[in-house]
């Protein structure tokens, strides 16, 4: 294989929205009108709240990737999603301050198509040098009642590539094919894709395309496909992965798991999170081959080298582990914006933000960076001139509190304030180094909680502006796992 | 050392609107209705007045800000006019203005008056207010209830209070008021309501239920303010005068640090320390007569019973299940209702207060007259506990 220097793998991460819809609620709702839904309504999918959109679950599984490492070491950003909640800002640099990228990380956003994830990360591992964080995050919605609505899902993969030490799974090399197969669109500014008919892209597009160019890179990187350890696909219509296994005579049981049970189709987030699986899986030596279907195919190739290390990350598999299980199909609807419930006159008050006060504090928003008073060592939030136990005057050195342990000191749950997914729980958040702050408290589950609960905190949106667009985003606690 | 304002300023008159829903009324209505009143009770001309003080809460459903809207609904012409605004405190804030003005010797005689009109807003409880460009970034927006509600988890956590124990207390304090509001016409809600009623009504923020909040009404009250020696000489007897008024605002440290154990009101603590001093006051439980306590909701009049130091901590939702603060208590406490009855015009709500206490003061509080009152304590909490203002002013008997 390849001499050294070689790129590769050197971390991931990923995030599921914890509340999962039964497919069941969603075929229940359409019986009256489209009973046949029912034969599609086993096991679940992945839904976001209201405060969760493509920058937010990005930012989670960015943050899992960079576990127990330092992100002033990455060079680059790329966001992949054809779910982008902004057209002409670079939403890429609002994940990265999340993260709390250097100043001087290139980043950039791919978008147009959902096999713009594996195109990233392919780009990635061809990049000249350089520790490259990539991000596929996918937000779709679906009209109700389609056959879409009920496979897609929500979530979000992210891959950290770069070469020398701490690459543990070796890329090998990639192909792609670009082909004017257009099996499905959705315009610019509309909400829902529209799809032809699947038999035509299963038998016609997917048989035709992507077992051809899978057998092009195998041949170029010297490989047979029984050497194929871990095969996924995404970008077709379900059971593509074993059509095309079958063609390629890779065995059934290196089929990657597709997720439909339990997540559903994440768009360009898909094969990121198909890789990640295989990643959790492999063995040493293991050849993984993923492809994305979609105007042709991306199709790429790892060699695992060593086990991950263990950074105590989320993963995949945690991911799907913790969940909260939901069957109110209206509150999609509410959620996405497809349904426009009367929440009364509290749902009036105007949200504008002064992108000036924004700015001037915006490593305290996005990463939630507060300060340290040298004077008296007091770690607060907000970082503010004058410190608050001591009131020192610009003694405070900016501290980072998103990954700092925490627990609720006070709460309650609010019937009475406006919040799409009533109640509002909020109360003081109790960080174990000192810091202190009133806070939203979301995934609050069936057991509850009260004083001492453990926190986790989460990049969430606060705000929604109807009025002109600009959603805010901050940080808001859940319950620990 | 300064002296304070004990006794150096009397009350010369007061007057309060009925409290309510009240359509029919608009502010300039309100504050006219319970000026003409206080006008009437100081048995002075309008043109006596030398300076005045407005308190008004929230711009937007009300008058607007400055004072203009004061001095125009009550034509105050050519004298000095403020508007004062400290959320929940405001009403209190006003009459601080009116009687400072008096004490410094820079005017005889002071107006202070407070009004809000909280039903132009469509809906019931407060508007939702901005917290400013910076804190709106980050800062929840909850309720009123929902920030005083989490005393109640904090106060559980502390003393070691089952949920069901208190709940069932901060249930006796709302039966309690209504027990009181029930006889005072002013009232905006005079109906006695049972325990059961209380305790199985909706809920607005965990624990709090529908009866552990206070009514949202429209209302004004005022205050005229001048020297005891201008009072007498205008034929007054028996004076009220002003024992204390003072005020405490957060700097932060209970919602920013792990000082605070949600248990509390620290600001209440500060401000009764420091009215306690200015009245000579060494022993409230044994000194004061009567209690108007900001009762929001009924977890905040429970711990605010500790934080005046008429309850040992820990110990006042006994208190109140012993019926220490009934009418018929050791300390009466919202004889006329409270807020739970009166509702919460914000810039009104503190003048208010101290209305019913000159009233008990003068022998004036009809069916709900207490028996030689000496000394009340009003209190005002604005804001949320860990983050608020609080105002407490004490008036009594000339010479008590």
């Amino acid at each position: 294989m390849a001499d050294l220097p070689f790129r590769g793998i050197k971390s991931f991460g990923a995030f599921i929205p914890r509340r999962r819809l039964q497919r069941s609620a969603i075929a229940a709702a359409h019986s009256w009108a489209f009973p046949a839904l029912k034969g599609l309504a086993k096991g679940e999918r992945s839904m976001c709240s209201w405060d969760e959109d493509t920058i937010t679950m990005a930012v989670e599984a960015g943050r899992d990737a960079l576990r127990g490492s330092s992100p002033s070491s990455l060079g680059g950003l790329t966001l992949a999603s054809t779910t982008l909640p902004y057209s002409d800002i670079n939403n890429a640099v609002l994940v990265g301050a999340a993260l709390r990228l250097p100043l001087d990380a290139a980043s950039s956003d791919a978008a147009g198509s959902t096999r713009v994830g594996l195109s990233s990360l392919i780009t990635a591992c061809q990049a000249s040098s350089g520790d490259q964080l990539v991000i596929a995050s996918e937000k779709r919605s679906a009209k109700p009642g389609s056959v879409q609505e009920m496979q897609i899902g929500c979530g979000a993969g992210a891959i950290t590539l770069g070469e020398g030490e701490g690459v543990f799974a070796r890329f090998l090399g990639s192909e792609t094919v670009s082909v004017p197969f257009f099996d499905h669109f959705r315009k610019s500014g509309s909400d829902f894709d529209y799809g032809w008919e699947e038999r035509w892209i299963r038998d016609e597009g997917v048989a035709k395309i992507v077992p051809k160019a899978i057998a092009t890179l195998l041949k170029r990187l010297r490989l047979t496909t029984d050497q194929i350890a871990h095969f996924g696909m995404a970008g077709g219509p379900s059971k593509s992965d074993a059509a095309v296994a079958k063609a390629l005579k890779v065995a059934p049981e290196r089929i990657l798991p597709d997720l439909q049970g339990q997540v559903g189709d994440a768009g360009t987030a898909q094969p990121l999170l198909l890789l990640i699986a295989a990643l959790e899986r492999a063995r040493p030596g293991d050849v993984i081959v993923v492809a994305s279907f979609g105007q042709g195919c991306e199709v790429v190739a790892f060699e695992m080298l060593a086990a991950a290390p263990d950074t105590g990350r989320r993963g995949l598999a945690g991911s799907i582990a913790s969940r909260i299980e939901e069957t109110a199909y209206l509150k999609l609807l509410s959620n996405d914006g497809h349904l426009d419930l009367d929440w009364g006159m509290r749902a009036e008050t105007d949200h504008k933000t002064a992108l000036t006060q924004l700015y001037r504090i915006a490593d305290q928003i996005f990463g939630f960076v507060g300060g340290q008073c040298s004077a008296c060592n007091t770690v607060q939030f907000p970082r503010a001139p004058s410190c608050v136990n001591c009131g020192a005057t610009h003694t405070q050195t900016p501290y980072a509190l998103a990954e700092e342990p925490a627990a609720v000191a006070t709460y309650t749950a609010d019937w009475l304030q406006f919040s799409p997914s009533p109640p509002l729980y909020m109360g003081l958040v109790q960080f174990d180094c000192g810091a202190r702050l009133l806070m939203e408290m979301v995934d609050v589950g069936a057991a509850g909680i009260d004083v001492g609960t453990p926190l986790t905190m989460s990049f969430r949106m606060k705000e929604r502006d109807r009025l002109r667009g600009w959603d805010r985003y901050f940080w808001k606690a859940a319950p620990a796992v | 050392m300064a002296s304070g304002i004990k006794d150096k300023v009397a009350i010369l008159g007061m007057g309060c609107s009925k409290f309510g829903e009240r359509w029919d009324c608009g502010t300039e209505d309100l504050l006219t209705e319970a000026f003409q009143e206080a006008l009437k009770d100081a048995g002075i001309e309008k043109q006596q007045i030398e300076a005045a003080w407005f308190g008004s809460g929230i711009d937007r459903v009300n008058v607007g800000n400055s004072a203009i809207p004061l001095s125009t609904a009550l034509r105050l012409e050519g004298i000095p006019v403020s508007r004062v605004e400290n959320m929940c405190a405001t009403g209190t804030e006003a009459l601080r203005g009116a009687v400072y003005a008096v004490a410094s010797g820079a005017v005889d005689i002071a107006l202070a008056i407070g009004a809000e009109k909280l039903k132009d807003t469509g809906y019931g409880g407060l508007p939702v207010p901005s917290k400013g460009t910076l804190n709106d970034l980050w800062m929840p927006y909850g309720s009123a209830p929902a920030g005083f509600a989490q005393l109640a988890a904090g106060y559980r956590a502390k003393h070691g209070v089952s949920k069901e124990d208190l709940k069932r207390a901060i249930g006796r304090v709302s039966w309690k008021s209504h027990q009181n509001g029930a006889k005072n016409p002013k009232a905006h809600l005079q109906k006695a309501v049972d325990m059961d009623t209380i305790l199985n009504a909706p809920i607005i923020a965990s624990p709090l239920g529908v009866f552990d909040c206070c009514g949202v009404s429209d209302g004004a009250a005022c205050a005229i303010v001048t020297t005891p020696e201008i009072a007498r000489a205008l034929g007054k007897r028996d004076l009220v005068t002003v024992k204390a008024i003072q005020l405490s605002a957060s700097a932060g440290r209970e919602q920013s640090t792990n000082q605070w154990d949600g248990s509390y009101v620290q600001n209440t603590r500060n401000a009764a320390k420091s009215a306690y001093r200015e009245a000579g006051i060494s022993d409230p439980k044994a000194q004061l007569s009567m209690l108007e306590v900001h009762d929001c909701f009924s977890i905040t009049e429970l711990v605010t019973m500790e934080d005046l130091g008429v309850s040992a901590e820990g110990e006042a939702w006994r208190d109140v299940m012993n019926g220490v603060f009934d009418a018929d208590g050791k300390i009466p406490c919202q004889i006329d209702g409270g807020l739970k009855c009166f509702g919460h015009p914000i810039g009104a709500s503190g003048l208010r207060m101290v209305y019913e206490h000159y009233l008990q003061l003068t022998g004036r509080a009809g069916p709900r007259q207490l028996q030689n009152p000496k000394l009340g304590l009003s209190h005002n909490l604005g804001g949320v506990p860990y983050n608020g203002v609080c105002a407490i002013s004490i008036v009594g008997l000339q010479g008590a």
